[in-house]
């Protein structure tokens, strides 16, 4: 299953896409179909990329998990997060 | 003051002009006029990178100096606009995560009223010059390395010519026999020597680098003199832009062009071209090189004699192990270990810079120096003060006494930070840090260097022991390496064998390092045992 993720343009944020916004949670974050249609993946980060709401935009493999969506690669639930030897910093922080 | 370059007009003006223009950029693309696309090369020119967790930019420190005031603008820097803490790199810049797009203007705008800037510290130019970190003050050296990075720099800032090269482009420059800047491991290292007749010139080589493919440079020339540097740069540089591969970015490096035709043939294209270059005149004019050298002159220095009391047992650790002789008597150049065990390497808090700056400002003359192994030299500190220094650096958690040794340890930021990782490499050191720290001394010099992916950022071919992250199905593992230096020695680390999970290969350093304690001979470090014994028993007590 996929989500969508990309940066905040004006602040560099990770954001994801939640199905009418972009929020710094992932567990808000909501599975999309892959396609080209207008709620499809690639046509959400088309328009939202074009209208700089994301910035980056694209896709992530994810898993679902008790709070929500969970990236399958490390490397986004590292995005996700935070980094792991900063516990105080990102969202991670933010309890 | 410290002793450093100051800018002339000119060069305010330029940094000046590229800070407006980039202000300008900024509003156009977050106004929609400009797409990414065009907007991406812009910002990475400004040293602005899109990373894991927001933006991140890169400010360089030109071969290393620093002066106090430019170490309280950094510190104000990581307060207003980031999060507290900024990152010592191994190519001596500083590097910020989590920068917003909308205050980059306003932090150039900042850096240019100390003279710095993030120029050339990314794209296909020839980047920030790195050099000794004990440039000026070194005992082995036969001159400050400064004057000729700084001609350099000069040279090839806003270069035309040298701004769409094939690939970026290293340069270091160094002046001692000992090399403390990993200059063989760079597209040009240039080491300053004397002939026979007592003239100043430099050695030049070529070729080197890390990253996928690394290669030691070979010399290109025994001895260029000193007033012909940028001509004879220039011509290594018109060989590779000839010659260097655009096609394959994999391949565009100077060190695969010096490779593929060979260092004889590629010696000869030089020189060739060299000569061709010869009516033009490229060279400055010895008076240009004379002012660049006067910003360098040594500082005002007491006639003091050598020697202090070490009787404070955990004063002398510390001294032995971070303090360096200095060639003027009296004096001595204290490291600041960014490294304290179970830390992040290289990292430094705002508070931090500004203890250091201050520090700086009593006991060393003004200047700060940042090293390639992500530490920080205070280069000028009177024998005397050491022991009132070191007080104070222990107050502030920036006492730990592990120069080169095995919990001083290079660590790029891998996956915590890094888009292009497969790995983390911070946990790894912090991991090895608490396992060694206990026996480091008597361990002795022993590198280890740890990079999250293959690029090489944190030199893992060039460390004694160097780790490389990758991904085995979408799990961390880590390679290990044995038997590399970038020093004078400098040699390249070969693989163990199969990789290791975290705690494996932090198990795996002390397999190597046990192997080491017991068949060392007297005088012995680490690296000089691997090179006696070979690769056989290493893996014969990692795998057997
Ligand atoms: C986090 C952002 C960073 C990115 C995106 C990045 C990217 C890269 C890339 C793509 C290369 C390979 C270039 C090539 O071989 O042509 C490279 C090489 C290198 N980088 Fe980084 N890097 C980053 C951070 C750092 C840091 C923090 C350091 C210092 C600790 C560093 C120091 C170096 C060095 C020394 C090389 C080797 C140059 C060579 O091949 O000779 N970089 N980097
Ligand atoms: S070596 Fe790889 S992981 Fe480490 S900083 Fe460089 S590009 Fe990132």
């Amino acid at each position: 299953m996929i989500i969508l993720t990309g940066n905040d343009l004006e602040t560099g944020d990770v954001v994801w896409w939640t199905g009418s916004g972009w929020s710094r949670r992932v567990a808000d974050a909501a599975f999309v179909e892959p396609g080209e249609g207008p709620e499809q993946a690639a046509g959400i980060m088309h328009r939202e990329m074009t209208s700089r709401a994301v910035n980056g935009a694209y896709e992530v493999d994810a898993e679902d998990g008790e709070q929500g969506p969970v990236p399958s690669h490390i490397k986004e639930r590292m995005r996700a997060a935070g980094p792991s030897v900063r516990p105080d910093l990102g969202v991670q922080a933010e309890g | 003051m410290a002793t450093m370059y100051q800018y002339d007009q000119y060069d305010q003006q330029m940094v000046d002009a590229r800070v407006a223009e980039f202000r300008d950029q900024v509003d156009r693309r977050l106004s929609g006029e400009l797409t990414e696309e065009q907007f991406t090369p812009l910002r990475l020119m400004n040293g602005l990178y899109l990373q894991l967790h927001a933006y991140m930019l890169r400010v360089a420190v030109p071969y290393g100096t620093l002066s106090s005031q430019q170490m309280r603008m950094l510190a104000e820097i990581a307060r207003k606009y980031d999060k507290g803490y900024g990152h010592f790199t191994t190519r001596q810049n500083i590097q910020y995560n989590w920068i917003q797009l909308k205050d980059a203007p306003d932090i150039l705008d900042d850096l240019a009223t100390v003279e710095m800037h993030a120029i050339q510290t990314s794209g296909n130019c020839i980047r920030n010059i790195s050099s000794d970190q004990y440039a000026g003050v070194a005992a082995d050296e036969v001159c400050d390395p400064r004057p000729y990075a700084e001609l350099l720099r000069q040279w090839s800032s806003f270069h035309p010519e040298f701004s769409f090269l094939p690939r970026k482009f290293k340069i270091a420059v160094i002046a001692s026999p000992g090399d403390r800047a990993a200059m063989r491991l760079h597209d040009i290292g240039i080491e300053m020597v004397r002939s026979e007749a007592g003239e100043l010139g430099a050695k030049f080589f070529a070729g080197g680098g890390m990253g996928r493919t690394p290669m030691i440079a070979p010399c290109v020339r025994e001895f260029v003199p000193v007033d012909e540097l940028v001509s004879y740069s220039e011509a290594i540089l018109r060989v590779y832009n000839r010659w260097g591969r655009r096609d394959n970015k994999y391949k565009a490096r100077i060190k695969i062009l010096v490779h593929e035709t060979g260092a004889d043939e590629f010696r000869r294209q030089v020189e060739e071209e060299y000569e061709r270059m010869q009516p033009l005149d490229l060279d400055p004019p010895r008076a240009e090189l004379e002012r660049i050298e006067a910003f360098f002159a040594p500082p005002a220095y007491e006639r003091l004699e050598d020697g202090y009391d070490t009787d404070d047992p955990d004063f002398r650790l510390w001294a032995q192990a971070n303090v360096t002789a200095h060639k003027v008597p009296g004096y001595a150049a204290a490291a600041i270990s960014l490294k304290p065990v179970g830390g992040i390497p290289g990292d430094a808090s705002a508070e931090q810079m500004d203890i250091v700056a201050d520090l700086a400002q009593r006991y060393s003359l003004d200047e700060v120096r940042v090293t390639h192994a992500q530490n920080l030299i205070l280069p000028n500190v009177k024998q005397a003060d050491l022991h009132a220094l070191w007080q104070e650096l222990e107050a502030a958690g920036l006492g730990t006494p592990n120069l080169d040794l095995a919990s001083d340890i290079i660590a790029c930021p891998g996956l915590d930070y890094c888009s292009l990782a497969n790995a983390r490499s911070i946990p790894v050191a912090q991991k090895l840090s608490q396992r060694l720290s206990g026996r480091e001394r008597d361990l002795g010099e022993l590198k280890i260097k740890i990079s999250g992916c293959i690029n090489a950022c944190g030199h893992h071919h060039a460390g004694h022991i160097g780790i490389l992250g990758v991904d085995r199905k979408g799990v961390e593992n880590y390679q290990l390496l044995l038997g590399g230096s970038g020093a004078e020695d400098v040699s390249l680390a070969k693989i163990t064998g199969p990789g290791f999970d975290e705690d494996g290969v932090v198990d795996a350093v002390e397999t190597v390092t046990n192997l080491y304690l017991e068949q060392r001979e007297e005088g012995e470090r680490f690296v000089d045992t691997y090179r006696r014994l070979g690769m056989a028993p290493f893996k014969e007590a990692l795998y057997g």
